[in-house]
């Protein structure tokens, strides 16, 4: 009952780009960037009263690794009138993803050793430059938006983080780390580009979490 | 009697011989102490038979006296100035050897500046730099021709470069980039693009064939105010900068305001919107421009247009998603073109109608161009896929410029055959 779809074709494109947001939300961190390689195959099933609902095959690489790719499969299912709620999303990763324990011990000592809060803007500039120092910062932004991605993505949309606009940390009395993003997200099917706030908790062993705040 | 007639056949010999040259010539500095030495040398500069050619005349004594004395006389003069104890030096020992360094510096110097340019294709560039580098390559270039076609809303002039090697009103295919400002890696990989032809005629098997059948027009930037402005204030405006009757919003997006398809589904009513397809069909003067130019021109027989991001290589339809009836030639070309653009860093692009790939979308150029009778009407969309999107780091416009190239050539190449 589930249809084969050309994954060059998009309705296919945006169910992945949900599970691939959904998933740099999961895993993503400072030390850690995946995107898309190569949707190897797709498939829907239209479920009455409920919705549709895609199974993704997934090739995908880590943007810090490039020289390796890991596969996975995942669902998505965008429910009924989905105005409201966001697409269900399952992600299965086959085998391992590059350990990343070092790098983000350093990056969150770092961090709490700053006698000023960093704020920053514009990762990356104009010319798509992004200083090193900066570029975990980027993928924090990048599992910040894949949260917002994920839940607001719908059949008609397809998002990608466009810019950082602003940054801004905020001391906190326990052991996260929190950033204050105002992040530009480009949605391809209606071509805005829309500024979206969000606050981002991370700690090197709970990973990230978008703070509803 | 022999003796004068085989003088006079050698002097007549010599002279039909002689090419001008300065081999073994050699130019003094005489410095005179006092008037009775310049006296002496304004006697040697009487002396016509010696041919000396004085680069200073003797005048004064305080000023030094430069002259170049021919081979033959060198001993003689130098033996005359010392029995006069006229001081001197040597400033040139050979001046044939000086003529030939000097020659080759020069040749060198051309090359150096035919085959270089001070403009870097691997940075991203302000409009005025830009139209800057249309001017040099019109200028350094015979086959190159910049032409104003239009101006934009804020006046701003739209420049064509026009590549044609003779002929009149040869079949054309049309290139233009920048039609959505925010697409910087597209205005880039069009100069970049604009160079390699201009450099590679004459010495490419096949532009060189392309252009001596085929004229190309190069629009590098479609939407110059829309340009300037993400300079100015907006990295990520899209649109033009039209002022919109009854709105406070501003500008219209180019790609929507084709007459094919206008106003249907895929564009938006809404001003604000980014996707706004305009009050009416070609209400953009940067799309009105170009509509009349090829419809003037009348003998267009492709139609490329360059865009970022994503990676995708589409062919009509955007406004309706039925296939086009030349749908099998134009995907097995556009397969073709990414396997080319794949060859060269293993960028993949996806091909297929703007309908089923990318989303419908009313009142494209390419639509347009098609419907009137451009058969081969493609859209790139070029590097890359989301990571970097619009913001697409400097260091890739070569690679992107490149790939892209070997992707357009493919389709050239089968438009002139």
């Amino acid at each position: 009952r589930a249809m084969e779809l050309p994954p060059s074709h998009f309705p296919a494109t945006r169910a992945a780009a949900v599970a691939v947001g959904y998933l740099r939300y999961l895993r993503g961190g400072p030390g850690r960037g995946l995107q898309l390689r190569e949707l190897r195959r797709a498939r829907r099933q239209d479920i009455d009263d409920v919705g549709h609902k895609y199974y993704l095959e997934l090739e995908l690489e880590d943007v810090l690794d490039r020289d390796r790719t890991v596969n996975c499969t995942a669902e998505v299912l965008y429910h009924l009138g989905s105005k409201t709620s966001a697409p269900d999303v399952q992600v299965t990763v086959q085998g391992e993803l590059r350990s990343t324990e070092e790098a983000d011990k350093e990056f969150y000592n770092r961090i709490r050793s700053l006698e000023k809060e960093l704020v920053a803007e514009n990762i990356p500039d104009s010319h798509g430059n992004v200083p090193p120092e900066l570029e975990p910062i980027h993928l924090l932004a990048w599992a910040a938006s894949g949260y917002v991605i994920w839940q607001n993505s719908t059949e008609n949309t397809k998002f990608h983080l466009a810019q950082v606009k602003h940054v801004k940390q905020v001391k906190r009395s326990d052991e996260d780390l929190q950033f204050d993003f105002v992040l530009l997200l480009h949605e391809m099917v209606s071509q805005e580009v829309l500024p979206w706030e969000v606050t981002l908790l991370w700690h090197p062993q709970r990973g990230a979490r978008v703070s509803q705040s | 009697a022999n003796m004068k007639l085989i003088l006079i056949f050698s002097a007549l010999i010599g002279a039909s011989l002689c090419l001008e040259t300065f081999v073994g010539h050699q130019v003094l500095r005489i410095k005179t102490k006092n008037e009775e030495e310049v006296k002496q040398l304004q006697l040697l500069e009487s002396l016509e038979h010696l041919e000396l050619d004085f680069w200073i005349n003797p005048s004064a004594p305080a000023l030094p006296v430069d002259v170049r004395i021919p081979a033959v006389s060198v001993q003689s003069v130098k033996a005359f100035l010392e029995s006069q104890g006229i001081e001197y030096s040597i400033l040139i020992e050979d001046l044939q050897d000086v003529l030939d360094k000097e020659k080759q510096d020069m040749a060198e110097s051309a090359q150096r500046q035919r085959s270089s340019n001070t403009f870097d294709f691997g940075a991203y560039h302000n409009l005025d730099d830009i139209n800057a580098e249309l001017d040099h390559l019109a200028s350094e270039y015979s086959f190159v021709e910049k032409i104003q076609i239009g101006e934009s809303y804020e006046k701003r002039p739209l420049y064509v470069l026009k590549f044609s090697t003779g002929g009149s009103n040869r079949p054309a295919i049309w290139l233009d980039a920048g039609i959505h400002s925010r697409e910087w890696v597209t205005q880039a990989s069009a100069l970049w693009i604009a160079n390699k032809i201009a450099s590679d005629y004459g010495t490419d098997e096949s532009i060189t064939s392309l252009l001596d059948k085929m004229d190309l027009f190069l629009l590098p930037v479609a939407n110059p105010d829309g340009f300037v402005y993400t300079h100015t204030s907006n990295r990520m405006w899209r649109k033009t900068r039209s002022k919109i009757p009854g709105s406070i919003c501003v500008g219209v997006d180019p790609n929507r305001n084709w007459d094919a398809g206008f106003g249907g589904p895929g564009a938006s009513s809404r001003p604000c919107s980014d996707s706004y397809h305009g009050p009416s069909a070609n209400s953009e003067v940067e799309v009105k421009s170009v509509v009349d130019f090829i419809k003037n021109h009348g003998n267009f027989k492709a139609f490329l247009t360059l865009h970022s991001y994503s990676q995708l290589l589409m062919y009509p339809y955007g406004y309706k998603c039925t296939r086009p009836d030349d749908y099998a030639e134009l995907e097995s070309l556009g397969r073709a073109a990414a396997n080319s653009i794949r060859s060269l860093y293993g960028t993949t692009f996806q091909v297929g109608t703007i309908c089923k790939t990318i989303y419908q979308a009313s009142g494209g150029s390419i639509d347009w161009s098609y419907d009137n009778g451009i058969k081969y009407s493609f859209a790139f969309e070029l590097r890359d896929t989301g990571r970097y999107g619009f913001l697409l780091p400097a260091n890739q416009i070569l690679p992107a410029a490149k790939e892209t190239w070997l992707g357009l050539k493919k389709i050239m190449e089968h438009v002139r055959d």
